[in-house]
């Protein structure tokens, strides 16, 4: 969960990730982060996550991303 | 059959009435029916294309659909004998067995969509090359027309076939059903470009007659017809004029004619959509919104976000994620992050997915080098007001302006200016003469050729640019009502006396002030030649 609230805070340092359950809905991830993220979790975590998972309850919140990724490793 | 024709609103209104009268489980099939019928007056032999994608689809996804049981079967059966390395292999090679199909449904509908929008196209281009080279011979065109709605239709249904493969939903096993899918009139025009899980809930199922549905319904139907008939109807005469005749309507004139395509545009697009999801609502049929109040955008980014939004979820769907998530653009990405470190070599696989999906998107527009163009033109701003985000929040920060009501109207005006500037590749002739008229804004403008009665020449009387004046105006009010909350439920909250006001001067409005005349013969609305 670090290294992923590390890689969000370094995209948008001004928002707290940790608490933040509304990224897609209020708009603060957009298309471009959202990518960029996906292939920053790639990197790190050594997971694919496919285009049919990018849906906003999958991203909505630092925990929701976290949850997607353990199950996509499983 | 045109929307804003007699016909038209004859075949509606006893769509309407045979609708609530006949027994609730056939109401389906009469759509089918009314969609079949209004498609055949586009021209019988286009029907062919639509029956071949909606039956090529259907096949396809109930392929997928057994294999997708069958490996459920397999795996079910074997769950204890399998190591989850081979449970993965199997999963593997079942969806490789998916996803030929998927392509092989891709390549068939986007092949004919190609072959009948992009064929001339490409021919002339070739022709252009050979002549280049000093070649002689030209080939020729084909002699091949655009099946009405094929873009809307095609995306709808690879969208659904898609969906279907990434076992989002099952397939529908009715062919009926799914043919009403990909045929339902409303909305063959010019789209909304709906997913099967939301169009399927309420276009399928049994409906009783509602006054709410009803009235809300033909309300925003009228509101369409007064967007497309009063304003964008009018302003089309005055936009014709200046862009069919660049050699004469420079500068000052090139301007007016910008911004009025800004309007037009918006009212003929708007209002089509308006009467879409009117009909859909009169029939009980929830269609999802294509707009909200794109104009009021603080970004271009945000303005594709509210502007034709079924298009450009689509995209980002189908197009922009798939591609950005790509193996090789993974390792495009590993690649330029070793090379040029993270801030870099993340934004390179995102701004070749960004130009991918901004080159199909104005090719899909239409076929043509301006709709290219038009597409890059987007990018490029999107691009460069990505790239600015860092210098934006130290302006922010720096100077605490961004609530303030002078900059929130800068920001919309400058997406005004900067969305009608680019939408100036749809109406010039050439990717030339639109740079030229752009120019032409900056080096030979002068306002003071707009008075003394030039605009009076323009085809529009000084009655015409009253009611176009006042319909704005109307645009705007309702578009700020809107901000805080539905203004048809405002209006329905209000008294009896009100409400049937308001009707019956919106029905006079469109009758007395529509852009009618002697012989007229309502434009077709812009988005149906995409």
């Amino acid at each position: 969960m670090e290294e992923l609230l590390e890689i969000l805070e370094e995209m948008h340092p001004d928002v707290d990730f940790r608490t933040c359950d509304t990224l897609i809905d209020s708009n603060i991830l957009d298309s471009f982060d959202i990518i960029a993220l996906i292939s920053e979790i790639k990197m790190e975590f050594g997971v694919t996550i496919p285009p049919d998972e990018i849906i906003p309850e999958n991203f909505n919140s630092a925990k929701a991303m976290y949850e997607l990724i353990e199950r996509l490793s499983d | 059959m045109l929307f804003a024709s007699y016909g038209f609103i004859a075949f509606i209104a006893i769509l309407f009435i045979v609708y609530y009268l006949i027994p609730k489980k056939y109401q389906w099939m009469l759509l089918l029916l009314a969609s079949y019928v209004f498609y055949l007056f586009a021209g019988p032999k286009y029907i062919l294309y639509i029956v071949f994608t909606t039956v090529s689809t259907y096949i396809i996804s109930l392929r997928i659909d057994k294999l997708n049981q069958t490996q459920a079967q397999y795996l079910a059966k074997y769950k204890e004998d399998l190591s989850r390395a081979d449970k993965r292999a199997y999963r593997d090679m079942m969806k490789g067995r998916m996803r030929r199909w998927l392509v092989a449904c891709l390549l068939l509908n986007f092949g004919i969509l190609a072959v009948v929008k992009y064929s001339n196209f490409a021919i002339a281009n070739l022709n252009a090359i050979f002549q280049a080279f000093g070649g002689q011979g030209q080939l020729s065109f084909l002699d091949i027309a655009l099946p009405m709605g094929i873009s809307f239709y095609t995306f709808q249904t690879m969208g659904y076939i898609i969906d279907v493969y990434r076992g989002k939903y099952p397939p529908e096993k009715n062919i009926f059903k799914l043919a009403l899918f990909v045929s339902f009139f409303p909305q063959l025009v010019q789209g909304p470009i709906s997913r099967f899980d939301d169009l399927s809930r309420t276009l399928f199922k049994e409906h009783s007659f509602e006054h709410r549905n009803f009235s809300f319904g033909m309300q925003r139907i009228m509101w369409g017809y007064f967007k497309k008939l009063v304003i964008a109807d009018r302003i089309l005469v005055a936009v014709n004029t200046i862009i069919r005749d660049p050699e004469v309507y420079q500068g000052a004139f090139a301007l007016v004619g910008m911004l009025f395509y800004a309007f037009q545009l918006y009212a003929d697009f708007t209002g089509g959509i308006d009467i879409t999801i009117g009909i859909a609502q009169v029939l009980g049929i929830e269609v999802k919104e294509n707009f909200n109040r794109p104009y009021f955008s603080k970004s271009i980014a945000e303005y594709w976000r509210r502007w034709h939004i079924t298009l450009g979820t689509w995209f980002r769907d189908y197009l922009f994620y798939p591609i950005s998530v790509s193996k090789p653009m993974m390792k495009v990405f590993k690649f330029t992050r070793e090379r040029f470190g993270g801030a870099i070599g993340r934004r390179i696989p995102v701004y070749i997915s960004t130009i991918t999906v901004w080159f199909v998107t104005g090719i899909w527009h239409g076929a043509s080098w301006n709709f290219i163009a038009w597409g890059m033109a987007n990018c490029v701003v999107i691009i460069i007001s990505q790239e600015l985000e860092p210098f934006y929040t130290w302006f922010h920060s720096k100077f605490k302006v961004g609530n303030t009501f002078g900059f929130r109207l800068f920001q919309v005006l400058r997406t005004v200016l900067l969305m009608s500037s680019i939408r100036m590749f749809d109406c010039y002739r050439d990717v030339p003469t639109t740079f030229r008229m752009f120019g032409s804004m900056f080096t030979v403008f002068n306002y003071r050729e707009l008075f003394g009665g030039a605009l009076l020449e323009l085809g529009l009387s000084m009655a015409d640019y009253w009611v176009l004046f006042m319909g704005l105006i109307a645009l705007l009010g309702v578009s700020l009502a809107q901000r805080k909350g539905s203004v048809r439920l405002k209006l329905a909250q209000g008294s009896d006396l009100l409400r049937y006001a308001v009707y019956s001067f919106m029905f006079i409005i469109i009758l007395i002030f529509g852009a009618y005349g002697v012989g007229y013969d309502s434009s077709q609305f812009i988005y149906n030649q995409f």
